[in-house]
């Protein structure tokens, strides 16, 4: 299993983020590579501070990099211009972040309506929302809902468009354990019945045992790169 | 040594710069506002009533046709009298080179030596004039110096229809002629309106006044009853064509001197209020977001071991250091603004001097009142922050409850998309903060159209007073009434078209014990040229029966049409009779009664008789009809519209504009500290949702529309009802600024409208474009990655 690899969709080349505090630089990047292929899900873990949530924000065009390349298959993010990467998120990238990040004004439903309204070819929201269990909240507001529930909302809301990438930052790390079990099931679910290529960060080691391929990160640099051998069902994994 | 909270609080004001400095904006203009017009209204007060006090400005005036001097005893002896002085009062023209129709002079009495026992001159320039000399003249020294003539110039006077040159000997000023107009005819100016003053034992002869007076003046004692004493001289004058004796509330000068005193303070009360009102809701609104973001700091003060009460002392010090500094600008400003009226003011009072003053209890006032009105809108924010038990305050805040709005839910959801939807929501979360802000806005509108309230009004005077009311080209007053074929006469002078006819009586208008000396003016039964209006603008008709009277009139008696009057004729056989009051009329200035001709003879007992001519006139043959009418004799004043209209405008302009546009700045501060405020805590509230949308794919163009379609339909929600209010605060400020002989219409023009609603779109378009630049530079990441 894991073998067969899919065209590479995301492809990043010797990556270097320098924050600069004053008078002292912070490096949360050096000299990162990574390719993505189609379909995978992959786990980015590693301590805090690492520079995972760097990288991701950078693969999902929220930020770029001080130095090194990204291509997206033909385009160059490295060269794209404050509105190619505004569509390029429009288009292509899902994010799911720690904080639901849901607009408190609008309902379940409208929440994930703010996607599909933007996207070609999107699904229904309700079959957003079902596909994240959540058939029966469609019309409840935020505030009316749990952080899991919240937290399912904002997948769906990440999938609606049917991205080709969706990018997780610690979906769980506000959550309570079995919350975040469903909630990563979901995430799960995703990527095998849509064939979304998905990145999970997250600090708990376990988790890493339900992708394809574990990314480690430690100071801003990819410490090991492996392939599980087979992925375990989010249900199983105990953390 | 600066404590860690004094720290914090310097730290927050530095942070929250934009929204303090709207604050302090809107306290300096509200504070600045009142202290200039304060300052000014005590300067005014102070200079005109020293000048009152030392030139002896007599208490009660009265004129009358002709009286022996020996009734002076009698008027001196009436209880309450302290000073008494007999005088002429005469009207006369002054043909000057420079005007085309001769300018109207009043010529006063002195007594021999010059020195009067009341309203004494205030010599400029030169001297009195010395007893028995008929040709030595005192000016008043606008006049003069309008007309470039100097001591020892010559001033040519029709002296009871013979012409003279009389020699200019001294420049003076007199506390009767402080304001340049008089109640009757208040936009003279002063090359139209002359005063002199001459040896009364000189100019005697030629009035016929050898050893009379037909004037009189008294100062009272003090705690004497004006009322009783002006009855009493009513009564010892009845027979001598006594005209009503008045006191200093309806003096010509006196008169207009304190309707300007009564609009300034008016104003200098209603325009602050607004303004601190605005303050106090900044300061809510601010302070209530402030608190909210600040409840983990707050908590973690409280359990570090501070007071609850020492954190609240906080936020009041956040909050008074805001409105102490705005105050402290404010009363800068409203010093050199002040000062600045003043100088306006100069050229239209005749004061020796006109010291501008500015009383430390007014900016202590202005202080205490605005940090009252800012702690007023602190209070709800400084008792929350009292409130929150700590533990609470460290847990987050609740995510905030929303749900559809109503229009939605009545099934108009659909007509919104994503960006509209959250708008409305956004709006009716907050419905009362949404409200406070669409009435802050709207007050913003209506300060603005209270900026142009007095052009407005003067438009409506120029249109209607100055312009209907008087078609004619001339009025050609004369000096005692004239049988009607006096109008052939003038009819038949080079350059008349065509003539109407007139008839004035000194009458005394009476209901019960409530009286109002007036003219009652008889008109041809259409009259076309002078005529009879209502506002808005309406001809009223005169029936043949009855009076109609000016509305301010008739609410001083309490009489309605179909009431009946008492009309006290001041001439003759003082018959009083009674009329009815078929209608009433508008008039901005001054008190008066219309009827027809035949109705007015009829009361007077008469066949006839006119006293003035309406004409229109060919302009071609101006020259040779103004040399022909400063030859009649019985001419006693020939008066033109259109000049007036001129004067009128040009004395009007420089006062307006000033006003005009420190309102409007006001007005815009006010509106742009709302709009940008609310826009400011939106972004702080929202910013988490429009990095979200960023997130999502939304352009900067798409998130501003939320932000900013918040903004939109505030504005929009504001700018009707501000409409309306604007026309509310009009109506107040006419009704706190109305006297009994002056009062202008809440009349808005459709330009003022258009010139508030753009004046708040254009600020709220300036704190737009702020805003705008905020969210093109949201860090995204940043806000994402924080908990709220
Ligand atoms: N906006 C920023 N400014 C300065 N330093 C930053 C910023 N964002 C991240 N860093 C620093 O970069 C490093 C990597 O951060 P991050 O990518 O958030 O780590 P992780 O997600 O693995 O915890 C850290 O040292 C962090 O302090
Ligand atoms: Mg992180």
């Amino acid at each position: 299993m894991g073998s067969i690899r899919g065209p590479t969709v995301l492809a990043a080349r010797g990556l270097s983020k320098v924050y600069r505090m004053g008078d002292f630089d912070v490096v949360a990047l050096r000299d990162v590579d990574l390719d993505l292929a189609e379909s995978e899900l992959v786990v980015l873990f590693g301590p805090s501070g690492s520079g995972k949530s760097t990288l991701l924000n950078i693969l999902g065009g929220l930020d770029v990099p001080t130095s090194g390349s990204v291509r997206y298959r033909d385009h160059d993010l490295g060269a794209a211009n404050e509105s190619q990467l505004t569509r390029y998120r429009r288009e292509h990238v899902g994010f799911v972040f720690q904080f639901y990040n849901l607009i408190p004004s609008l309902t379940a439903r409208e929440n994930v309506a703010l996607v599909t309204d933007l996207a070609d070819d999107p699904m229904d929201p309700e079959e957003a929302l079902a596909l994240v269990g959540l058939r029966e909240r469609l019309d409840h507001f935020p505030a009316q809902l749990s952080g899991g529930e919240q937290q399912r909302v904002a997948i769906a809301r990440a999938v609606a468009k049917r991205p080709e990438l969706l990018l997780c930052d610690e979906p769980t790390g506000a959550l309570d354990f079995s919350t975040g079990r469903v909630v990563l099931s979901v995430i799960d679910r995703v990527n095998r019945e849509l064939g979304t290529t998905t990145v999970l960060i997250t600090h708990n080691a376990p988790i890493a045992a339900m992708a394809d391929r574990v990314v480690r990160l430690a100071d801003g640099r990819i410490k090991s790169d492996e392939r599980n051998a087979a992925r375990v069902r989010p249900e199983d994994v105990a953390w | 040594m600066v404590s860690a909270l004094h720290r914090k609080l310097l730290r927050d004001l530095t942070r929250l710069r934009g929204q303090v400095l709207a604050i302090a904006l809107v306290v300096a203009s509200g504070i600045a506002s009142y202290v200039a017009m304060q300052s000014a209204y005590e300067s005014l007060r102070e200079s005109s009533e020293r000048y009152y006090g030392d030139n002896r400005m007599p208490h009660v005036f009265v004129h009358l046709e002709r009286a022996p001097e020996a009734v002076r005893g009698r008027l001196e002896a009436i209880p309450g009298v302290a000073t008494i002085e007999t005088r002429l009062f005469e009207t006369l023209l002054l043909p000057m080179p420079g005007l085309n129709e001769p300018a109207v002079g009043q010529l006063v009495s002195l007594p021999p030596g010059g020195v009067p026992a009341l309203a004494a001159l205030h010599v400029r320039a030169g001297r009195l004039p010395e007893p028995g000399r008929a040709d030595e003249v005192v000016v008043l020294e606008a006049f003069a110096k309008a007309h470039g003539i100097g001591l020892g110039g010559k001033l040519p006077a029709v002296l009871n229809g013979v012409r003279r040159d009389l020699s200019v000997v001294g420049l003076a000023l007199s506390p009767e002629f402080v304001y340049s107009g008089t109640a009757s005819s208040p936009f003279s100016d002063e090359r139209r309106n002359g005063v002199i003053w001459m040896d009364r034992e000189a100019i005697a002869p030629a009035f016929r006044m050898e050893g009379a007076f037909d004037d009189a003046v008294f100062a009272l004692q003090p705690g004497a009853t004006e009322r009783a004493v002006t009855d009493a001289i009513d009564r010892v004058l009845a027979p001598y064509g006594g005209l009503g004796a008045v006191g200093r509330d309806r003096q010509g000068s006196a008169l207009m001197l304190e309707t300007e005193l009564t609009q300034l303070s008016s104003y200098a009360s209603v325009v602050p209020a607004v303004f601190l009102a605005v303050a106090a809701f900044l300061v809510n609104v601010v302070l209530s977001r402030l608190v909210m973001l600040q409840r983990a700091q707050i908590a973690t003060l409280r359990a570090v071991g501070y007071r609850a009460i020492a954190i609240g002392m906080h936020y009041v010090e956040l909050v008074g250091t805001i409105v102490v500094l705005g105050a402290l600008a404010g009363s800068a400003l409203g010093a050199w603004m002040g000062s600045a009226m003043m100088s306006i003011y100069e050229p239209y009072f005749r004061l020796p001097r006109l010291d501008y003053l500015l009383s430390p209890a007014i900016v202590v006032k202005a202080v205490i009142v605005s940090v009252v009105a800012a702690l007023a809108g602190a209070l709800q924010a400084v008792r929350s922050v009292l409130a929150l038990a700590p533990a609470e305050a460290m847990r987050p805040e609740a995510p905030a409850r929303y749900q559809p709005s109503l229009l939605e839910r009545i099934g108009l959801g659909r007509l919104f998309g994503d960006a509209g939807r959250m708008v409305l929501r956004e709006l009716t979360r907050r419905p009362l903060r949404t409200a406070l802000s669409v009435f802050g806005i709207a007050i913003s509108v209506s300060i603005v159209i209270m900026a142009r309230v007095k052009d407005d009004a003067i438009a409506v005077v120029r249109e209607l007073e100055l312009g209907e009311a008087h078609r004619e080209d001339l009025l050609i007053a004369f000096r005692r009434p004239l049988p009607d074929a006096a109008e052939r006469e003038i009819a038949h002078l080079p350059g008349v078209i065509s003539t109407e006819p007139g008839r004035t009586v000194p009458v005394r208008a009476r209901r019960g014990h409530v009286f109002r000396d007036v003219a009652l003016v008889g008109h041809p039964a259409k009259p076309s040229l002078r005529r009879v209006l209502e506002w808005p603008l309406r001809e009223v008709a005169l029936a043949d029966d009855g009076v109609v009277l000016t509305d301010a009139l008739a609410e001083i008696l309490g009489v309605r049409v179909g009431d009946a009057v008492e009309l006290e004729v001041f001439q003759g056989d003082r018959r009083t009779i009674t009329a009815r009051v078929s209608g009433l009329s508008y008039e901005m200035i001054g008190m008066t009664a219309h009827a027809t001709l035949p109705t007015v003879h009829r009361l007077l007992g008469e066949e006839g008789g006119i006293t003035e001519v309406m004409a229109k006139t060919d302009p071609a043959h101006e020259k040779e009809l103004d040399r022909r009418l400063a030859e009649l004799p019985t001419v006693a004043a020939v008066v033109r519209p259109a000049s007036l209209r001129e004067s009128f405008d040009k004395q009007t302009g420089g006062v307006l504009i000033v006003t005009t546009i420190v309102l409007t700045l006001f007005g815009a501060t006010i509106a742009v500290a709302i709009v940008y405020n609310n826009a400011r805590i939106a972004l702080s509230t929202r910013s988490r949702d429009l990095a979200t949308l960023r997130v999502l794919g939304f352009t900067r163009a798409e998130i501003s529309a939320v932000l900013l379609g918040e903004m939109a339909a505030t504005v929009l929600l504001a700018l009707p009802l501000g409409l309306l209010m604007g026309h509310g605060l009009m109506v107040l400020v006419a009704e706190t600024s109305k006297m009994e002989t002056f009062r202008f219409p809440a009349a808005v023009s459709a330009p003022t409208l258009g010139f508030a609603v753009a004046v708040t779109v254009v600020a709220a378009l300036v704190s737009a474009l702020i805003v705008r630049r905020r969210l093109d530079h949201l860090d995204l990441v940043g806000v994402l990655k924080a908990r709220e």
